[in-house]
């Protein structure tokens, strides 16, 4: 592979007394499709606006398509294409004129045609942005930052807000813009995203990256690739559960735990039978393949659905 | 058209014309105003002032002989309700019959003292009093010297002031409060061609509004431009462009609506009382005056009127010209140091 198309090292930014970014290196290949996974204010917006140029870092090194934002922004610009979190574009503009606005920044680019084409906003050319539904919305911003059709597309938080059907559509989107060399870096605070979506997940915490590779083996990373989901009444006494076969890690939960296992059909008999023992009751009891929550939970001791301040 | 600063001005001009709130700003809110105030302070005749006259021997006469004269009318009343009357300010004046008459009124009232005059004057005419002379008397209400001349100049300088402050002041915290500034600083565009579409989109605007003005204040008032044009709207233009400096100074860093709008209004508002819209600004204390004739909107009110009524050339508005400059000098180069994308 050539030179990388992110390059970042000892990446830190700080806000009056706030650290948004606390030292990060991140290494992106070209082609690559890569989501930074964290909670709101982890400091995945920071590090993306860094990158895209439009915030200069407190300390560290950045290199973007192998140049500096510093001395040759002018030429990193015309090869990169950002969806910012959220662009409230003019609303009495057309989602054509829009998009041609944008476009006549570029010397070269998509036909605007073809960028509303991609976002399967073709229907909607000739409305004004201000009668567009949120998901529509976020496709024309995709659409703004593809027009140039940039080697390198930033997306931050592409689907946040946006109903289950519409994330669905905008995740086939992005699917189909990946490969033809293009690099994506996408910010996420939704795992299922980061896992449909990305070859690799960058998981960002505090400012600091805390986990990174493809998700299949930072799931693997676990040991135990299932997870059993319990509550009893009365509540089991923990100490039962360290005995169970081919257990990993026990994670305690209201009135009951969270055990992540390597084999289903051997826990799951054994667990059973230790609350039927234990004179317990089985109200809830599920199972489910680990997630890239169970690893950002299991890293940082918090899930990823929770609010995290800064 | 694919050349980024016609694309620029087409979103200028279509945020501009999309935006039935800006058009009422522009058009009907300045045509609204200087009809109600070319209404209000129209010249018209003087009515004619009331006499009271108290009931009494040879009050019949003497009601007569005022009635006469021009500019009173006379009423006979008992001397009571006269003298109400006068209290309230329905009568200028109260005569009562006698040898000679007697006359109450107030002199400190312009209506008292004049219906005094009258009531004096006629009644000695009257009494057979011979004038020594006759006066020619010419009456004057030309165009240029009405309330209406010295207002629709003053309107169209706060318009400009106002439609140059807010026009680009507000669009530009509207997009850094949406982000879209940020997202066009993401883009290769030229920070150069941004600025430009807005003052092109201003310049074209401010001939409109200036042609909008001159015609509807020739059609409906009358009010003529003594001056020439050209040199009526290379004048305002050059206060357009001077207080799109100032909106764009105010919206330098502003990321709220709210703050923006304080802003504006703190940079507008004093202004319009101070230099010389609705009334002369000549009316403030001589000491004011150094620092009201340095108010941008001060030097472009001069010089509009100075053009539109005395129907001066450019060589004797250089003073409020060079104002203008100056001011636009200073807030586009502190407005560029202090701007910020985001």
């Amino acid at each position: 592979m050539s030179t990388p198309a992110i390059e970042v090292k000892g990446l830190v930014k700080r806000f009056d007394d706030v650290v948004a970014v606390d030292g990060i290196d991140l290494q992106i290949a070209q082609g690559e499709c890569v989501g930074l996974l964290g909670p709101n204010g982890a400091g995945k917006t920071t590090t993306v606006e860094i990158l895209e140029g439009l915030l200069p870092p407190s300390a560290g090194e950045v290199c973007v398509l192998g140049r500096s934002w510093a001395t040759q922004a002018e030429e990193i610009r015309p090869r990169i294409g950002v969806a910012l979190q959220e662009t409230r574009f003019y609303e009495k503009l057309t989602v054509r004129e829009t998009i041609e606005l944008f476009r006549s920044f570029y010397r070269s680019g998509l036909e605007v045609d073809e960028a509303a084409r991609l976002v399967q906003l073709e229907e909607k050319a000739r409305a004004q942005v201000g009668k567009l539904s949120g998901g529509q919305r976020q496709r024309l911003a995709l659409a703004v930052a593809l027009v140039a059709e940039p080697e390198l597309l930033f997306l931050d938080e592409p689907t946040t807000g946006l109903d289950p059907q519409s994330r669905r559509a905008m995740w086939d989107i992005i699917d189909s813009l990946k490969g033809r060399g293009r690099t994506v870096v996408l910010t996420t605070h939704y795992m299922e995203e980061a896992q449909v979506l990305c070859d690799r997940v960058v998981i960002v915490d505090h400012g600091k990256v805390v986990a990174q590779g493809t998700p299949a083996a930072l799931i693997a990373s676990l040991g135990g690739e299932q997870i059993i989901e319990f509550c009893t009444e009365p509540r089991l006494d923990p100490a039962s559960l360290h005995s169970l076969p081919s257990l990993v890690r026990v994670r305690e939960k209201n009135g009951g735990a969270l055990l992540s296992v390597r084999e289903l059909h051997v826990a799951l008999p054994a667990l059973l039978l230790a609350a039927s023992q234990e004179g317990t009751r089985l109200v809830e009891l599920s199972t489910r393949h680990a997630t890239l929550d169970d690893v950002f939970l299991n890293l940082t001791g918090h899930s990823l659905r929770e609010e995290q301040g800064p | 058209m694919r050349s980024p600063l016609w694309q620029l001005v087409l979103f200028r001009l279509r945020a501009l014309y999309r935006e039935p709130s800006t058009l009422f700003w522009i058009f009907a809110f300045p045509l609204l105003t200087s009809i109600a105030l070319g209404v209000a302070f129209r010249n018209r005749d003087l009515a004619e002032l009331s006499v009271a006259v108290a009931d009494g021997p040879g009050a019949p006469e003497l009601a007569a002989c005022l009635e006469a004269a021009e500019g009173l009318r006379a009423e006979r009343l008992p001397l009571e309700q006269a003298r109400e009357r006068l209290r309230v300010g329905r009568a200028a004046l109260v005569v009562v019959p006698g040898e000679p008459p007697e006359l109450i009124g107030d002199p400190t009232q312009p209506d008292g003292r004049t219906a005094k005059l009258l009531a004096v004057d006629a009644l000695e005419r009257e009494n057979g009093r011979k004038d020594t002379r006759s006066y020619a008397a010419h009456s004057v209400n030309a165009p240029g010297a009405r309330y209406i001349d010295f207002l629709i100049p003053g309107l169209l300088g706060m318009s400009l002031l106002s439609s140059g402050v807010w026009g680009i002041g507000w669009a530009l915290v509207q997009m850094r409060h949406g982000k879209l500034l940020k997202r066009l600083a993401a883009t290769p565009m030229r920070r150069g061609h941004f600025l430009l579409s807005f003052l092109l989109t201003r310049t074209a605007l401010a001939l409109v509004e200036m042609a909008f003005f001159v015609g509807f204040a020739r059609l409906l008032f009358d009010v003529r431009v003594f001056g020439s044009s050209v040199e009526l709207a290379g004048f305002g233009l050059l206060g357009s462009i001077c207080c799109g400096g100032l909106g764009l100074l105010v919206a330098s860093r502003s990321r709220t609506l709210e703050g923006a709008s304080g802003l504006m209004n703190l940079a507008t508002m004093p202004m319009m009382g101070l230099s010389g819209v609705f009334f002369s600004a000549a009316h403030f204390p001589s000491w004011m005056q150094p620092a009201l004739k340095a108010l941008p909107l001060t030097a472009l009110n001069d010089g509009l009127r100075a053009i539109m009524i005395d129907g001066a050339g450019l060589e004797a508005i250089w003073l409020e010209g060079a104002i203008l400059a100056a001011w636009g000098v200073l807030c586009y180069a502190a407005a560029l140091k202090l701007f910020r994308w985001q």
